[in-house]
């Protein structure tokens, strides 16, 4: 699981506290039952200082668990979960994010109707005075957000505004912004690009590239292949609660990547299988190489690999 | 396969911007517009507009005298009107606000009397009453999930039974007994129901506390955490817990700050009618709120101030007094309410409307 290549950012990590190799999180053949239904099983997982995880799935292959077991949300029911190489069992959210686990929902960021800098300093809201006039440091909040922001390369004109008046990927970068600023060294993203168009993404994958230039280690959920090879040092697939693939960038190339993703295995067997039934033309169906081809763009990843990843889930049922 | 995509290392340094670039997408708006987009700056014209209105039309309202009663009227609405905005903020109703009003009167009143004891000790068992019913609605509903519109609805009519019985039961009348002779009525008096010499005119002690309180909540509001949290848990619950918010102590609190107005303005009945009946305060709760939304607080939280509701509750008085001193039918009185209301839901809607615009 461990992949040295120092391709991608510069690993400045020898400071980081952690276990031998200086992973941030490591997950060992971890997964979670809920009941009777085995929702993850035996995921390998390391997150190591200034390095993009990313982790890929279709619906329901795993990935919330799996983040949630991360965040604190949930509990993994087996293997291990490892914090800077000591095994941990959260039951809180809160006692991630003390771990330094932050983690950016794609629609719990923010609240909408209160200004950018409130909603930055929510919760960890800095004051100044004693007990009975202990008041809010606005002068020094305001500064310090918009600093944190244009560190981020985030230029807003007026932080008085509500979030709310911002594009999702700028209040998804808020969000970036904050939990870099709050002392995160692992940042989770949900999803961050699921909701926005092509331009936004970019703005999003530009701040996670900033993150991780900062040293911190991210697990970036996603089912877009095309915008996790855009960042990514390192690619874990789900598959029906199982990992289907884990491979450094330098193992994989975007095409196998979106193959995975597209379930293009899956469907070459199932064309195998189907070549064998009499009465059905294989000549007309299009070529693995075909269903698996890069897109021209990265901005119309979903219509490529959502049709095939269809036919594949009908193939398996 | 081919290697056609970009194989390298992504390309990651976002552009450094100096400090004085804009995005240069926003522009600002002209100041008046702004101010007028601002909720409680409509409702100040609002009240205003009441003002001159009645002015006019009432030669009567003109002298200082009247202008008192104006203020007192809003003063007695407006002190629980604040509370009840704050609470609207963070998200939440309460209905049980008016009645839980008099039960703090009743309280006090009744424990003074029916024991012999200094009114003070009444008027202290009012007060933690008023905050264990505050305390119990905010449970009720952080625990249950249940809307707070039903969990207090539930104690509005608990509590409104439980006046009239307990009151029947102790006293044998609707009303309590006279305690004005009693150890303490005087000093307490002073604090929740004198009046006070300003250039010949008579003005209540409750308009001071009003303004005073009114001060304090936008301190709080907008200068304070708590405050901060009021507008977080209003605005998105979810977003606020994620971000460590303590949600549960805000909006219980919220509640029991609302059990606190109501117990400034019961004690201030008692002291100044010497006896509370038992069957009053229904009704009071939704001028109280009707006063928190003419003043621009979001019905659904999120947004609102304290100054808005003092111009609320002002509205609300002057149009009460202002129909008498023009010697119209009082009647008229909440048909003017029910429009003034309207309107500033409008308001409040095209205010939102715009603030999230893209």
């Amino acid at each position: 699981m461990t992949n040295d290549d120092t391709h991608g950012a510069i690993l400045a990590d020898d400071s980081v506290p952690g276990s031998a190799d200086g992973a941030l999180v490591e997950l060992r053949g971890a997964g979670k039952s809920y009941g009777n239904i085995r929702a993850l099983h035996g995921v390998d997982l390391t997150v190591h200082p200034g390095r993009v995880t990313c982790v890929l799935g279709d619906n329901g292959a795993g990935k919330s668990t799996l983040i949630k077991i991360v965040s604190g949300l949930h509990q993994h029911t087996e293997g291990e979960f490892l914090v800077d190489g000591e095994p941990v069992r959260f039951s809180t959210p809160r006692e991630a994010l003390d771990r330094g686990i932050a983690t950016v929902y794609q629609d719990l960021a923010t609240v909408p109707l209160m200004p950018v800098w409130r909603n930055f300093f929510l919760g960890s809201e800095m004051t100044k005075g004693p007990w009975p006039v202990r008041r809010l440091d606005i002068a020094r909040m305001k500064r310090t957000a918009d600093e944190e922001l244009r560190n981020m390369g985030i230029v807003l004109d007026d932080l008085d505004q509500p979030i709310g008046t911002l594009s999702g990927g700028q209040r998804q970068s808020v969000a970036i912004a904050r939990a870099v600023y709050f002392g995160a060294r692992v940042l989770i993203l949900d999803e961050p690009t699921a909701a926005l168009g092509v331009k936004q993404s970019g703005v999003v994958l530009k701040y996670i590239a900033a993150a991780r230039d900062r040293g911190l280690g991210v697990i970036f959920i996603t089912h877009n292949p095309h915008h996790a090879y855009m960042v990514g040092d390192h690619f874990s697939v789900l598959r029906l609660g199982t990992l289907e693939l884990s491979a450094a960038r330098s193992d994989v190339s975007l095409e196998e990547l979106t193959n995975h993703m597209a379930g293009g295995a899956e469907l070459a067997a199932l064309k195998h299988e189907l070549a064998q039934v009499r009465g059905v033309d294989t000549e007309g169906l299009p070529e693995e190489a075909d269903l698996t081809a890069p897109t021209a763009t990265p901005s119309a990843p979903k219509a490529t690999t959502a049709a095939p990843t269809a036919t594949g889930s009908e193939g398996t049922a | 396969m081919s290697m056609t995509q970009q194989a390298g290392p992504a390309v990651g340094t976002p552009p450094a911007p100096g400090p004085r670039e804009k995005d240069g997408r926003t522009t600002r708006r002209p100041l008046a517009l702004r101010l007028l987009g601002r909720p409680e700056v409509g409702v100040f014209l609002g009240a205003v507009a009441v003002l001159v209105f009645f002015l006019i039309a009432a030669p009567t309202l003109r002298q200082g005298s009247s202008m008192a009663t104006v203020l007192y009227q809003s003063s007695t609405i407006g002190i629980m009107a604040l509370p009840v905005a704050l609470l609207m903020i963070g998200g939440e109703f309460d209905l049980s606000a008016g009645v839980a009003v008099i039960t703090s009167a009743l309280t006090a009143s009744m424990l003074s009397f029916q024991l012999t004891v200094n009114v003070w000790t009444g008027v202290l068992v009012a007060l933690l009453l008023s905050l264990a019913i505050g305390w119990f609605n905010g449970w009720m509903v952080v625990r249950t999930g249940l809307p707070s519109f039903l969990v207090t609805l539930g104690t509005f009519l608990i509590l409104q039974g439980v006046n009239l019985a307990v009151t029947k039961l102790v006293t044998g009348n609707v009303a309590t007994d006279d305690i004005s002779d009693m150890d303490g009525f005087d000093q307490a008096r002073k604090v929740f129901a004198s009046s006070f010499d300003v250039g010949g005119v008579q003005v209540k002690i409750t308009v001071v506390w009003w303004l005073v309180f009114a001060a304090l909540a936008t301190w709080v509001l907008l200068r304070t955490k708590y405050g901060n949290w009021i507008f977080a848990v209003g605005g998105n619950k979810d977003s606020a817990r994620a971000v460590g918010v303590p949600v549960t102590f805000t909006k219980i609190t919220l509640f029991m700050t609302v059990g606190f107005g109501a117990w400034f303005i019961g004690m201030h009945n008692l002291f100044s009618f010497n006896t509370v009946q038992s069957g009053e305060g229904v009704g009071q709760e939704l001028i109280y709120i009707a006063a928190a939304v003419i003043g621009g607080c979001l019905l659904t939280g999120g947004a609102g101030s304290a100054i808005g509701p003092v111009f609320g509750a002002f509205m609300f008085g002057m149009v009460n007094q202002g129909i008498v001193f023009a010697g119209w039918n009082p009647d008229w009185f909440k048909a003017f309410l029910g429009v003034m209301l309207l309107g500033a839901v409008l308001i409040n809607l095209w205010v939102q409307r715009t603030a999230t615009r893209r």
